[in-house]
């Protein structure tokens, strides 16, 4: 018996690896070797000039570049925060379904279709300094001045959430209502009320979807350029990495500059990325043991 | 249990949209009993039952327990405990602390807890199986960790949903007789779900048959097997032969009636006249000519099914009636057999 199913075992590894090779070579070629040659890249000036770490040195000792790592976690993290936690109280509470369930999904959803320059035109048209807001909260005596919500932080903290929060919101969604219902039901025939049922049972079940929600809502959100530039103030505030290493291509025409900046930008987030996972570890020991993902 | 059920008493109606899921579905139970719902599926059992747990709101209706209204109270605050079809043990804990989550949500001092939690292990044959999480453990032992669960918290009411039917036949027969067996030593007061009529008579005091919402039928084991008042129940619990007669009057106590070209006899029922329906189990006919003639049949054995010690099969008329019969007379295809329908064993039921 034994030979026969190692033998079968094998020729569904080899059908395997065929199925995988496709993916496998774009996955190469579309990110891998991109990688490597922006490393190699970064790490050689010129063309024929030696190996070094010039461009890295003048990165950490320039304050006006290395400041833009502050800039980007400064907007990125508060905005993943505040879109994960969003995302995960609309999300419980819509997880047996509500009335219009999908009208109003829809339109959560919206934003995600529209793209971001789109999205961005109409913050600064509703949010913008003569923007529909303001002059409703202006005609109507609340504020005297107009409220500052575009061109600074909060304009791109805003487009930020539009663009990231639909995503979370799916993904969340999908996660916790794929928990089965009758957990619920046992928790609450053991004697706990909402609130217990969400901290004992619930939460400790939606924390790995949680933690990887958290991690791909900060890393799209720490690359974030156009409404950085858009609804941001590109030469001071919001100044991300992403712009510094674009003004380094298409401004300076320094593509090895460029590159060092677009590795070390790929470094914070995964800096990020293991902090996120040493976090899921520890908390998720239990779940991946049991049953875990349903 | 300490604090056990004198009486409870349920009138609910359940209507989902238009359609009527209960209606004005009535019972008392009372301390200690051991009550089956069984019913096909979409029947009404489980609503009834999660209505009971509080966990489905009733639309209309009522439920006592003793002289206090309970149908407001929230599922949390009544007390019952409730083992679920799918165990719905908490993945992300260990056995231990699946068991004690009720007692340490009343904050129990550790001590106790521990001891308590031990004990119901020990009672459903867990000992040393505190460190494992569920999904390390077989069907059969996670259903006995849930019911643990329920257990430990001492319940006026313990719920069974179809706690069984997620086990092999073999399981289902051992833990079947596990749980008879807590009942029992525990003193509890128990509503049990199924649609597994072996289950419902093995394990009750009374059984409630429910059909579409509407209660079919109400009595022990022994009247609902021998003594169906409907069709619905007799087919549900075996009787798979139906002879559609029209009743004269009886004669001696026993009324005679054609169906088909078969003359059939019967122990009269006293308010059944005109068009009845008379049934008979498969194992209740023999394989032989009565003496005095009555109620034998001549006919070809068209399908046989091999059962093991027995075999289940049809014997067809010449009238094109088809009666089952099971015996383990040994017959073979196409066979002519005379079989004989004992009139005691023939039950007189009223037609849909």
């Amino acid at each position: 018996m034994a030979p026969a199913r190692t033998q079968e075992r094998s020729e569904l590894d080899w059908v395997a690896i065929m199925c995988l090779a496709p993916s496998l070579l774009y996955v190469f070629a579309m990110f891998i070797y991109p990688f490597i040659y922006g490393i190699y890249v970064s790490l050689q000036p010129l063309k024929g000039e030696a190996w070094s770490f010039k461009n890295y040195v003048a990165f950490f000792s320039d304050p006006y570049q290395y400041v833009t790592i502050k800039t980007t976690f400064a907007l990125a993290l508060p905005n993943t925060i505040v879109v994960v936690l969003i995302a995960l109280f609309l999300a419980y509470g819509m997880r047996r379904g509500i009335w219009m369930e999908r009208t109003i999904t829809t339109i959560l959803v919206l934003p995600i279709s529209l793209g971001v320059i789109f999205l961005s035109e109409g913050i600064l048209g509703f949010y913008g300094t003569n923007g529909w807001l303001n002059q409703i909260l202006l005609g109507a005596e609340i504020i005297q001045e107009p409220l500052e919500l575009t061109h600074n932080f909060t304009g791109v903290i805003l487009s930020l959430f539009m663009q990231n929060f639909p995503f979370c919101f799916l993904m969340l969604l999908g996660y916790i209502s794929g928990i089965d219902p009758s957990l619920e039901s046992s928790a609450r025939m053991l004697g706990a009320g909402p609130w217990t049922i969400f901290r004992r049972v619930m939460l400790p079940l939606i924390a790995p979807g949680l933690i990887i929600a958290f991690a791909l809502v900060f890393v799209l959100s720490f690359a974030v350029f156009p409404s950085a530039v858009m609804v941001g103030q590109p030469a001071g505030l919001t100044r991300t990495i992403s712009i510094a290493a674009y003004q380094q291509a298409f401004e300076q025409y320094d593509m090895s500059y460029a590159s060092a900046i677009a590795v070390i930008m790929g470094l914070c987030q995964l800096a990020a990325l293991i902090v996120v996972i040493a976090v899921r570890r520890r908390t998720t020991i239990a779940t991946t043991m049991g049953v875990g993902k349903r | 249990m300490a604090d056990s059920i004198n009486t409870l008493r349920i009138s609910i109606t359940k209507r989902y949209g238009g359609k009527t899921v209960l209606d004005r579905f009535p019972l008392e139970i009372r301390g200690r009993e051991f009550v089956t719902f069984l019913g096909p599926s979409g029947c009404g059992k489980s609503t009834a039952l999660g209505i009971i747990a509080g966990l489905v709101p009733a639309t209309e209706g009522e439920i006592w327990h003793d002289d206090q209204r309970i149908d407001n109270v929230l599922p949390e605050k009544r007390g019952f405990g409730m083992v679920f079809q799918n165990y719905a043990l908490f993945p992300h804990l260990t056995v231990f602390d699946n068991v004690a989550f009720g007692l340490s949500l009343q904050r129990r001092p550790a001590a106790e807890v521990k001891q308590r939690v031990q004990e119901m292990l020990g009672l459903v044959r867990l000992t040393g199986y505190e460190d494992r999480y569920p999904g390390q453990l077989s069907g059969g032992q996670q259903q006995r960790v849930a019911i643990a669960r329920a257990l430990v918290l001492q319940p006026r009411l313990m719920l069974f949903d179809e706690p069984l039917s997620n086990l092999d036949a073999k399981l289902r027969v051992e833990m079947r007789a596990e749980i008879k067996q807590l009942h029992a030593r525990l003193g509890l007061t128990s509503i049990y779900v199924t649609h597994d009529q072996a289950e419902a008579l093995s394990l009750s005091d009374r059984i409630v048959v429910l059909r579409e919402g509407v209660l079919m039928q109400v009595g022990t084991p022994q009247e609902i097997h021998d003594r169906p008042k409907n069709v619905f129940v007799a087919d549900f619990m075996g009787f798979r032969n139906f002879f559609d007669v029209e009743l004269g009057h009886a004669n001696g106590g026993i009324v005679e009636s054609v169906s088909k070209g078969l003359k059939l006899r019967a122990r009269a029922t006293d308010d059944l006249l005109g068009p009845a329906v008379m049934a008979i189990r498969p194992e209740d006919i023999r394989v032989s000519r009565s003496a005095d003639d009555v109620n034998s049949i001549r006919g070809k054995v068209e399908l046989v099914e091999y059962l093991g010690r027995e075999q289940e099969f049809a014997v067809s008329t010449e009238e094109g009636q088809r009666i089952w019969l099971r015996s383990a007379e040994k017959v073979a295809l196409g066979d002519n057999i005379e079989i004989t329908l004992p009139v005691e064993k023939l039950v007189l039921l009223p037609r849909d």
